[in-house]
């Protein structure tokens, strides 16, 4: 990712459409993301909370691609791993803190659902589950309602590979195929399904599936921040033109186990995951800024610190909130009496 | 008031409902051109266009799915499924997503979707064609679960499904659509959920059901009456899920003697959970054990006429069931 190509005097970040300010901003989540990341892994090692399920490896896709769409009003149906892309729509660290410690001011589930299952009808974050993919309709579903009430907002879905395989991603792809719906639908490909690698996962490719569901298929490099944002920009440009979906299949590699419970060097070498350590798009992305005048080592040292502060104070946040009373494990089966929604 | 068939009161429902609230729906194999291949959407496209009236690919869990996420955006879909047997590649969405979206955000989200699927058999259907289903989804909290079985508390409760914040399957009976008919209001009315209905008064013997069986027990309860004196006292659940408990230990006491019917087999059908409630609730109020007349425990329903007749409840069978109850 070198800041200029020979033939454009223009820095790639510019020709995308993104201003320095964006690209550095778009830095500070993925790092955020990284050490959020980091930090609650510490934290299920030391007792603290109870499970965690790593995104460590696919933040540059997720941030690049939260940027790439409209964050004031599209609709986001992301998958367990995508913290740096809630991070980007607007959650903040207090909240998915309150998550991770399953806390009764946890907006994504007030404490009922693991980490990792986000939502948030303030950002546009639709609430999520773990049987893998049956968001992918459910994307679908938001970019009908949203053609039949002529609103130019598109829905934006995530999901793994091995997910991909799943009959959902299939009837989605091609309910969304034929009523040509603006959703945009991101294969994060990490390579593995906990422990089932790729070529025992998929004999093709995700990206080629499009094919058969008469729209684009596109597969980036998932490390690089403007190889994502300019695939999921042009795929939001398609579907507000009405020209339908588009799926992305970004390459990228989980450098975390699957989970807090997963070892994974029982299938994986370390070997492995140290030449994929090599491939990470956060110093890569890193390097792009520095050598464009945008970011330096001295910025870097104090974001480090200042990501620290803000972590320490969300853990403490999260740490002291209550957890939720007992019996409100009865509430919100269904609405309330005489409740509208 | 005009007499109309069951099936003419769901359509009117619908047809009300869409005129009421743009915001309504309806999405499923051969809804459109078509207009279902029962009828039920018959003309809905052609009042309310190609959007609204949406024919879909063959894709029963993107149905399900796809109107999860339009309810969740603020629409108020109705999902058809063609068949209630076809309707189980949508059971991860129903069961793993619509019934607990509310629950699992926390009350950020709802999910207000409806899903309506033929129940029944008697047309000769065979396995697939003829199944009851209403057990796989029974006992899944955050859903709500409607059978009617007259034409209209079709129309009332499907209305009130509609508008409803929660998800609703409405579970029609195929061999109602022709079979009952009776004045049906053109007016806005609904039934609401979860209240059950006493359809005839008596002292005794009471019979608990829904749906089409209920058919049965009216005719026989009438003949019982002008044969033996017999009284009976019928409860119609209409809603499955939740039961209206009140109504049903009100029954029970009011006769000790109760009889459960429905088409669905026995072994773990919603009868079991009826009379758990009554034995709960009122076991020293009863005066005979508590009767069920089921579907037989065989999977599905073969299509030979002598083997559809012999899993199928009919007029006689539920007859003799109450007589003996009385004679009891």
């Amino acid at each position: 990712m070198n800041a200029k190509t020979p033939l454009e005097q223009k820095l790639k970040h510019e020709q995308l459409g993104l201003s320095d300010q964006k690209v550095v901003e778009m830095y500070k989540y993925m790092l955020l993301a990284r050490k959020l990341d980091e930090r609650i892994l510490l934290l299920q090692r030391a007792g603290k909370i109870n499970f965690h399920v790593s995104g460590i490896g696919q933040e540059v896709a997720q941030v690049a691609a939260a940027f790439a769409l409209d964050r004031e009003r599209d609709y986001f149906l992301p998958y367990y791993r995508d913290y740096g892309f809630v991070l980007a729509v607007g959650m903040t660290l207090k909240e998915l803190m309150l998550s991770s410690f399953a806390k009764a001011e946890d907006p994504n589930s007030g404490g009922r659902q693991m980490p990792g299952h986000f939502g948030s009808k303030r950002l546009r974050i639709v609430t999520g589950s773990s049987p893998v993919t049956t968001q992918v309709p459910h994307a679908v579903g938001f970019a009908l309602a949203a053609k039949m009430q002529k609103k130019d907002v598109v829905s934006f879905v995530t999901f793994g590979e091995g997910s991909s395989n799943q009959g959902d991603f299939h009837e989605g792809c091609n309910f969304a195929g034929v009523q040509k719906l603006p959703v945009i639908i991101m294969c994060e490909n990490n390579q593995y399904a906990i422990s089932v690698p790729i070529h025992k996962q998929l004999a093709g490719k995700v990206s080629d599936r499009a094919l058969g569901y008469g729209f684009p298929g596109v597969r980036v490099d998932g490390n690089d921040a403007f190889e994502v944002f300019a695939a999921v920009k042009e795929a939001r440009e398609r579907a507000v033109r009405g020209e339908g979906p588009t799926l992305i299949e970004a390459m990228l590699y989980r450098l975390s186990p699957h989970s807090t419970s997963d070892n994974d060097l029982a299938y994986r070498t370390k070997e492995e995951v140290e030449e994929n350590r090599k491939k990470d798009g956060i110093p890569r992305f890193k390097q792009y800024l520095i050598e464009c005048g945008l970011w330096s080592e001295e910025q870097d040292a104090a974001l480090s610190k200042e990501l620290a502060e803000q972590l320490k104070e969300a853990i403490e946040y999260a740490d002291r909130a209550p957890f939720p009373k007992p019996e409100d494990t009865l509430l919100h089966v269904y609405a309330d009496e005489g409740e509208e929604k | 008031m005009p007499v109309m068939e069951y099936i003419d009161a769901i359509r009117l429902a619908m047809k009300e409902e869409m005129e009421l609230d743009e915001r309504v729906f309806v999405l499923g194999e051969d809804v459109g051109v078509k207009g279902g291949v029962f009828t039920t959407t018959k003309g809905l496209q052609e009042q309310f266009g190609e959007q609204r009236v949406l024919d879909t690919p063959l894709s029963e869990s993107a149905i399900a799915g796809v109107a999860i996420g339009a309810a969740m955006y603020g629409m108020r879909p109705i999902a058809e499924m063609q068949y209630s047997d076809f309707m189980l590649p949508a059971t991860n969405q129903i069961i793993s997503e619509a019934a607990k979206i509310r629950y699992r955000s926390n009350n950020d989200w709802n999910c207000p979707l409806v899903v309506r699927a033929p129940i029944g058999g008697g047309i000769f259907g065979g396995l697939y064609h003829s199944q009851c289903p209403e057990s796989i989804f029974f006992g899944t909290p955050g859903l709500k679960i409607v059978a009617p079985y007259s034409a209209y508390d079709a129309k009332g409760l499907l209305k009130a499904a509609v508008r409803d914040p929660d998800p609703v399957l409405f579970f029609e009976n195929k061999k109602c659509y022709k079979l009952i008919k009776e004045d049906v209001p053109e007016d806005d009315y609904i039934v609401p959920l979860g209240k059950a209905n006493v359809l005839r008064e008596g002292d005794d013997i009471t019979v608990i059901g829904y749906s089409l069986p209920l058919h049965f027990a009216m005719q026989a309860a009438e003949e019982l009456e002008a044969e033996h004196g017999i009284s009976s006292h019928i409860l119609d659940l209409r809603t499955l899920q939740p039961l209206d408990r009140e109504a049903i230990i009100a029954a029970a006491r009011l006769t000790g003697k109760v009889l459960i019917i429905h088409e669905d087999n026995k072994t773990g059908g919603v009868g079991g959970e009826v009379s758990a409630i009554i034995s709960e609730e009122c076991l020293f109020d009863l005066d005979a054990p508590i009767r069920r007349l089921c579907g037989p425990d065989v999977p599905a329903m073969p299509i030979s006429p002598p083997m559809e007749k012999f899993f199928l409840l009919n007029k006689d069978k539920v007859k003799e069931a109450m007589l003996e109850l009385a004679l009891y």
